[in-house]
């Protein structure tokens, strides 16, 4: 699905979280929001997913189909094994006696994150990087045609941010996913995105390809910090932060 | 079938196989809570008397009219009180929530206080207008603690702090209505609230079952949104859910619940908390099969309970308020001690 924002504007109290934020998303690509905390991130997500009341448009068009969300890692920690938290993906059609597809889709997004073993482990009882695949499992369980996600690897050693990326990108791919995710960790939006928003104290300062966005003047802009922007062995920028910037 | 789609059926046949011990267990406790009482009947006239071969009609009287209404009533309190307890425990996201947390009891011990110190002066029926009175103020506290709790969208966190504002609100008033009581009011008051199943007869009983009979089957509607929940409101409302609502229809369907148990046997602590532990441990939090197999458990419990306060003292039936409480207390100890080592 082809996504088209426009204006979008939240508010919370007498606080502008976001403001007129426009930018579109097109399927097979992943969109990675960039931003300090606070810049308003997460309330374009939730609008983007219909969890946030906001003001301006926005518009899913092309084939339906369902968005999937996912928010950032909580505190719960239920007793559920890892195969109910992926049936749960399927709320929408479960019943009481479960049907045949959602256990065939349920089955199959635990083969897609390759955590197929875990599958009657208590979520308890996972680590961190593999609780984030049974989530995504959930997410793709529900056979979305767009994927939000809210910081997939806050949290995550390295090893685990590249697994969680590289599925991300390659079910984008192979499934013609409209995917925009949220994500702290400058050099993996570099790597990973086909294009990159920046935002800053609700405003977005830059959209683009990661070459094109990425400078030394927008992180000062964006975080306030001096780096230096290199390229990287395949081309794309690698950002070495080297200090907080003097107030200017 | 792959691997993991065999697991969760196999998971799926242990856990009904749980509830079928737990049934077996529970008609086991039922027989026992027929066969004994203070009238220390010989077991083999009960039980012609049940087969309908008994010739005594005092000891017909006794087994009919006396113990099956007792051992149903504890049966169908104890599913209520457990049904509910779990529910209170999904919805407000908390494992030491039970229907006495939000104050829901302290509000019908209220109101069967207010029946017994007055009462006598309105032209009622006490017999019907203690519950009564008892279920309505339930569904007083419970409205309450709604009313506010949904101002904040109806987060666990708002609707505990109602519930205790509640539950304090509710237990100041009925201290009141207690230091002003008669000395033969106040009794009357301390006894109810006791919690005895001795007040139970065929009608009373039926209307607890009625009730559960109602509620568990729209609850099981909501079993995989409840189950959903225990992932915190926002994953839930990711998948969907329209959380606010989902936790006040469930509270209110669990008001309903704890009101017609509690107006007819008075507070009876601990088996609202304690089975859904139970259950929790043996059939984990898939809520299909943890809504039932707390219901289960309750019943077991209670009919236990009721056993064991009759056998005591040989001859006496303590109110089985007590007895839940001191088999309670010991068990929430150690649940409480081994979560802490585990975690």
């Amino acid at each position: 699905m082809r996504l088209q924002a426009r204006d979008i504007a939240v508010r919370y109290g007498r606080h502008d979280a976001l403001r007129g934020v426009s930018l579109t998303a097109k399927p097979g690509e992943v969109l990675v929001v960039l931003g300090a905390n606070g810049s308003g991130k997460s309330s374009l997500l939730r609008s983007l997913a219909g969890q946030q009341k906001h003001a301006g448009t926005i518009a899913w068009s092309g084939e339906g189909g369902a968005i999937g969300f996912m928010p950032q890692d909580s505190t719960a920690r239920p007793a559920l094994t890892v195969f109910e938290t992926v049936l749960l993906g399927r709320m929408r059609s479960l019943t009481l006696r479960v049907g045949a597809a959602d256990l065939a889709a349920a089955e199959a997004a635990l083969a897609e994150t390759g955590i197929a073993a875990l599958a009657q482990r208590r979520l308890a009882t996972l680590s961190g990087g593999q609780r984030q695949l049974a989530f995504l499992a959930q997410t793709l369980a529900a056979a979305p045609k767009a994927l939000l996600l809210d910081e997939p690897t806050s949290a995550l050693d390295i090893a685990h941010q590249l697994h969680v990326l590289a599925l991300l990108r390659e079910a984008t791919r192979r499934r013609g996913l409209t995917t925009i995710a949220v994500l702290h960790d400058i050099n993996a939006a570099a790597r990973f995105a086909d294009r990159i928003a920046v935002l800053a104290e609700g405003r977005l300062l830059a959209y683009g390809t990661p070459e094109a966005v990425l400078s030394r003047d927008l992180l000062r802009a964006a975080y306030g910090v001096e780096a230096a922007v290199m390229a990287g062995p395949d081309g794309r920028p690698v950002v070495i932060g080297l200090g907080v910037a003097a107030a200017s | 079938m792959s691997t993991a789609v065999a697991g969760w059926h196999a998971a799926g046949l242990r856990r009904a196989g749980v509830i079928a011990l737990a049934l077996a267990a529970l008609a086991a406790s039922f027989a026992l809570d027929l066969a004994t009482g203070p009238a220390m009947l010989p077991v083999s006239a009960v039980l012609r008397t049940v087969l309908g071969q008994g010739s005594d009609p005092m000891v017909g009287a006794i087994v009919w009219t006396l113990r099956l209404p007792i051992a149903l009533m504890a049966v169908a309190v104890g599913a209520a009180l457990g049904l509910s307890g779990a529910v209170m425990q999904t919805i407000l996201a908390n494992p030491l929530a039970s229907s006495y947390t939000l104050g829901i009891s302290a509000g019908a011990g209220f109101g069967a206080a207010l029946v017994i110190l007055f009462g006598a002066a309105l032209p009622l029926n006490q017999d019907w207008a203690i519950p009564m009175a008892a279920f309505a103020f339930a569904g007083l506290a419970c409205a309450m603690v709604a009313g506010v709790g949904r101002r904040r969208g109806a987060s666990p966190e708002m609707l505990v702090l109602a519930g205790i504002a509640c539950l304090f609100l509710f237990n100041a008033l009925l201290s009141l209505l207690q230091f002003l009581a008669s000395p033969e009011a106040l009794q009357q008051i301390v006894f109810w609230l006791f919690g005895s199943l001795m007040r139970a007869t065929p009608a009373r009983v039926l209307v607890v079952l009625l009730v559960l009979a109602a509620v568990l089957p729209l609850l099981l509607r909501d079993a995989w949104r409840l189950t959903a929940l225990q992932l915190g409101d926002d994953r839930a409302a990711a998948l969907g859910i329209a959380v606010p609502a989902l936790r006040l229809r469930a509270f209110a369907m669990v008001s309903v619940l704890t009101g017609a148990a509690v107006a007819f046997v008075g507070t009876i602590g601990f088996v609202g908390l304690v089975a859904p532990h139970i259950a929790r441990m043996l059939v984990g939090e898939d809520q299909r099969h943890m809504l039932p197999a707390s219901a289960a458990f309750g019943a077991l419990l209670l009919s236990a309970a009721s056993v064991a306060s009759k056998s005591i003292l040989p001859g006496t039936v303590f109110p089985i308020g007590i007895v839940t409480a001191l088999i309670g207390v010991p068990f929430f100890f150690w649940l409480v001690l081994s979560r802490g080592a585990v975690r």
